[in-house]
């Protein structure tokens, strides 16, 4: 069994475009429910309607690749407000279970054939990216992120980072837009903005009993962390090509045990947890299968590739019976834990 | 600022009323009026207010049996549910239809029953948070520390500064959980003040807390008055009522039945009947046979 | 203060208890009832007072001392068998079964003997009039100071060795809180032993034989009702001066 490539290739997943955009979703996350208290289950939605926004931004519009970013966080603000109008002054169970709906909803409209021309339909789209080797559908120049690399060609780093410059301006792209939000949200949660949303988690009325509008700022929070999402699913497009098989109900519950595995009200946590997670899957969908053909596991290789998802949803359940706050929570601060 | 055990006599405000005195009696200077107001649940009517009104800068509570309606319309008067029918108006300006939070800023200011500390903050955040003057609770300015951070250290000054007032200023940093119900109480009393309100309504502030805890509250309460606020609270104890109390209205199944000085409305027969009991000043002791002279001798 | 050769009825010596591991509300609670006696506890909050009635009646884990019951040993017995052996509890809140008949919940506090059942409801009736008259109501539609009857009645229908108050005079008006009040001390005076943790310490130590005042978890103060009730200190530090 080759374990010195199965930990290269697990550790170059810390500095993966993927682990990024799970950590970016975390964040918004963890401002939705870390932070505010809203139970938000539909994280998937957002991310898809960054990526896709990004996409039929240039494929449909022809915007270049700077402005077809917003028009996903533009979607994901409008998806925000479309739920959080009727749904933010109920009790916090009816937002929980409208996202789920929604984010269904969003991949359902992008997988339907009526809008094909549009989103691709069950093949996604691809070729946005400007030009490049590996595309199916390029057209040559779309969206042009590709062209603004200044890195010249060649491959840089070393083992197990060693890649071509392609990947390293998404990288570099990503973790300067992780950077940025990490900041912004660092500074939100530690302002008075921050207090009025981490009394509202605890009780709205109180809140509402010394003046604040407690409506206005649940949606603020719901928007800002939408945003986040969709930032997530701009990355995860930036790095590939988007295709709504991938924006299902199991990512939404992939960034959940992210968040809560680093602590779900902590501004470093879904970063930590992302990384944690995502090596966590690299490890495991390695070792298994190579146990599986070293004759340790009565599993074929690809069965046994599909343990860790078991294991993942074990670990969530743990997490939460047993260490809710996560690695850097605190168990005081923390109203889902008695 | 008075720090005895033994509370003064407080001087009582009189004069509020202008004519016979009855229930929804005018008052000279009010600085609440409400008008029919009605609320009902089903089949059940909560609160059927015909008219009161509420003196200015005095001290008025509010009694009357469990279920008479004393909670629900104080959640009414301050926009925390709506009622079928009614308006009523704070300084001159109608409050209905106007939500929660606008009421508070306002200056009409409300604590519950069961006490709202927001227990998973510190106790100077509570604190901040009762300050409606802080640019940095917008989102946009929340992001530049510059713009928002003196204002922090002056309403953490004021906070300070209240905080000892309540004995609660070593506690500044600790998580409100920690303190105990009847320090929760105060802190929740602290932290409305924060909000420099005009009228300040105490939904049963004296419930869940020791009796001589109960004393160094009442000093807060008449600081109150003497600061210029109006105080309205719901109480169940009688001792405390008499102490403080300019007037008293009597509610009783949604309907003000009686109002008055304390001392008058507390010999009204029927407010004797169906909330006071006959035994107010008496030693149970007595009553129950458990003594057989007021001042000494046990059983057993 | 003398104690009777008997032994008594409940006694508690260092008893520790708490809720979250590692703090104790109880730091060492000495306590003891005689047959027959009413005994009052007050304190200010978060002294440990109803932990400490939870703690007699198996629903806190006691982590140190030890209680007995009649000179038995029940430390660390869970509440069914606790009920078996006499030991009867009233709840401040939640303490009846509202979609049940009042007959309904009293039948339930003679479930472990029910052929008892028309004796122990005459018993009850004779002393809660009211609620004879409306066996058939549901417990859902009572008032909070009705359902406290009815709770206290249930918990007399099993002839209990000890009666278990917590705080039966909370969230009453003051005609209400007199009743509730007189009611303890007829019951008391029928012949069952009682231990009532209460809010109201003026109207509390008014009425009961013995009393002890707990602050943070120790028994600071004990003494006769009148005693405490004309104590200087008690009168400094728990009852304030106010009132009668």
């Amino acid at each position: 069994m080759d374990f010195l490539g199965i930990l290269s290739s697990t550790a170059s997943f810390i500095l993966d475009p993927t682990t990024m955009a799970y950590a970016l979703a975390g964040l918004g996350l963890a401002i939705h429910f870390g932070f505010a208290g809203l139970l938000n289950m539909g994280m998937a939605g957002f991310m898809a309607l960054g990526a896709y926004g990004y996409a039929i931004g240039i494929l449909t519009f022809g915007l270049p690749w700077y402005l077809a970013a917003f028009v996903g966080i533009g979607a994901s603000i409008v998806f925000s407000l479309i739920l959080g109008i009727p749904t933010l002054r109920l009790r916090g169970d009816y937002l929980a279970i409208v996202t789920i709906a929604a984010a269904e909803i969003i991949r359902l409209l992008l997988l339907t054939a009526v809008f094909t021309d549009v989103t691709g339909s069950a093949d996604g789209l691809t070729g946005f990216n400007g030009t490049g080797g590996t595309v199916t559908n390029p057209t040559p120049g779309a969206g042009g992120f590709n062209d603004a690399n200044p890195i010249p060609s060649g491959e840089y780093g070393f083992e197990p980072f060693l890649d071509n410059e392609r990947t390293w301006f998404i990288r570099i792209v990503g973790m300067l837009i992780l950077v940025g939000a990490t900041f912004a949200v660092w500074r939100l949660v530690n302002s008075p903005w921050g207090r009025v949303i981490k009394g509202i988690r605890e009780d709205e009325d109180a809140v509402r009993s010394l003046g604040k509008n407690v409506f206005a700022y649940k949606m603020q929070a719901l928007v800002i962390g939408g945003v986040l999402g969709s930032l997530g699913g701009l990355l995860l497009a930036l790095s590939t090509n988007v295709n709504s098989s991938v924006y299902v109900t199991s990512l939404t519950f992939f960034i959940w045990t992210a968040l809560l595995l680093g602590g779900a009200a902590t501004v470093f946590g879904p970063l930590v947890g992302s990384v944690i997670f995502w090596t966590l899957q690299a490890f495991l969908g390695l070792v298994f299968p190579a146990l599986a053909k070293a004759g340790l596991l009565p599993f074929t290789g690809i069965q046994a590739a599909q343990i860790r998802f078991i294991i993942v949803g074990v670990i969530l359940v743990l997490l939460v019976i047993f260490r809710p706050q996560g690695i850097f929570g605190n168990k005081k601060e923390l109203t889902f834990v008695k | 600022m008075s720090s005895s055990s033994q509370s003064s006599t407080p001087i009582k405000s009189t004069g509020l009323h202008v004519g016979e005195i009855k229930p929804g009696v005018a008052k000279k200077d009010p600085i609440l009026v409400a008008d029919g107001v009605r609320r009902q649940f089903g089949g059940l009517v909560a609160v059927d207010v015909a008219h009161v009104e509420i003196p200015r800068n005095a001290i008025t509570a509010l009694i009357g049996p469990n279920g008479a309606g004393k909670t629900t319309f104080f959640n009414l008067l301050t926009g925390f549910d709506t009622p079928n029918e009614g308006k009523w108006s704070f300084n001159g300006k109608s409050l209905a239809g106007v939500s929660a939070f606008k009421v508070a800023r306002m200056g009409l200011i409300r604590t519950f029953q069961l006490t709202k500390a927001l227990a998973l903050l510190s106790v100077m955040d509570n604190m901040k948070l009762g300050s409606t003057e802080q640019p940095g609770e917008k989102l946009g300015a929340s992001l530049f520390p510059f713009i928002w951070k003196k204002k922090d250290e002056e309403i953490e000054a004021q906070a300070i500064e209240i905080l000892t007032r309540f004995k609660l200023d070593t506690k500044k940093d600790d998580f409100a959980a920690s303190l105990s119900g009847g320090q929760r109480k105060l802190l929740e009393m602290a932290r409305a003040l924060m909000t420099k309100p005009e009228l300040v309504m105490l939904d049963e502030p004296m419930a869940g807390v020791n009796p001589a805890l109960t004393e160094s509250l009442l000093e807060h309460i008449l600081n109150l008055k003497k600061e210029g606020m109006t105080v309205l609270f719901v109480e169940h104890d009688m001792h405390m009522v008499r102490h403080i109390a300019d007037w008293v209205i009597v509610m009783a199944e949604g309907r003000v039945v009686a109002e008055g000085a304390p001392d008058e409305v507390m010999k009204n027969p029927a407010v004797i009947d169906a909330y006071l009991g006959s035994h107010q000043d008496t030693d149970l002791g007595t009553v129950t046979g458990r003594i057989t002279l007021p001042t000494k001798g046990k059983d057993s | 203060m003398a104690r009777t050769s008997e032994v008594p009825v409940i006694e508690t010596k260092d008893l520790l208890a708490g809720y979250l591991p590692g703090v104790n509300i109880l730091n060492g609670t000495n306590l003891y009832a005689n047959k027959g006696e009413l005994i009052g506890i007050i304190g200010p909050n978060g002294a440990g007072k109803s932990t400490f009635l939870k703690a007699i009646f198996g629903l806190v884990n006691v982590r140190g001392g030890t209680i007995t019951l009649n000179g038995d040993d029940i430390t660390g017995l869970k509440a069914n068998k606790l009920v078996a052996r006499g030991v009867g509890f009233v709840p401040q809140s939640n303490n009846v079964f509202p979609s049940l008949t009042i007959e309904e919940n009293l039948q339930m506090g003679l479930y472990q003997a029910p052929k008892r059942y028309d004796e122990r409801l005459e018993f009850v009736t004779s002393i809660f009039a009211e609620l004879g008259k409306r066996l058939k109501q549901r417990a859902g539609s009572l008032s909070g100071g009705e359902r406290q009857m009815v709770a206290m009645g249930r918990a007399l229908m099993m002839e209990p060795a000890v009666l278990l108050l917590d705080e039966p005079s909370a969230g009453l008006s003051p005609v209400r809180q007199d009743e509730a009040f007189i009611r303890v001390s007829e019951i008391n005076k029928a012949g069952v032993t009682t231990i009532m943790v209460e809010q109201n310490a003026r109207r509390c130590l008014q009425i009961c034989d013995r009393g002890y005042v707990l602050d943070q978890g120790k028994d600071a103060y004990t003494g006769t009702g009148r005693d405490l009730l004309n104590d200087p200190k008690v009168i400094g530090l728990y009852l304030g001066t106010l009132g009668a």
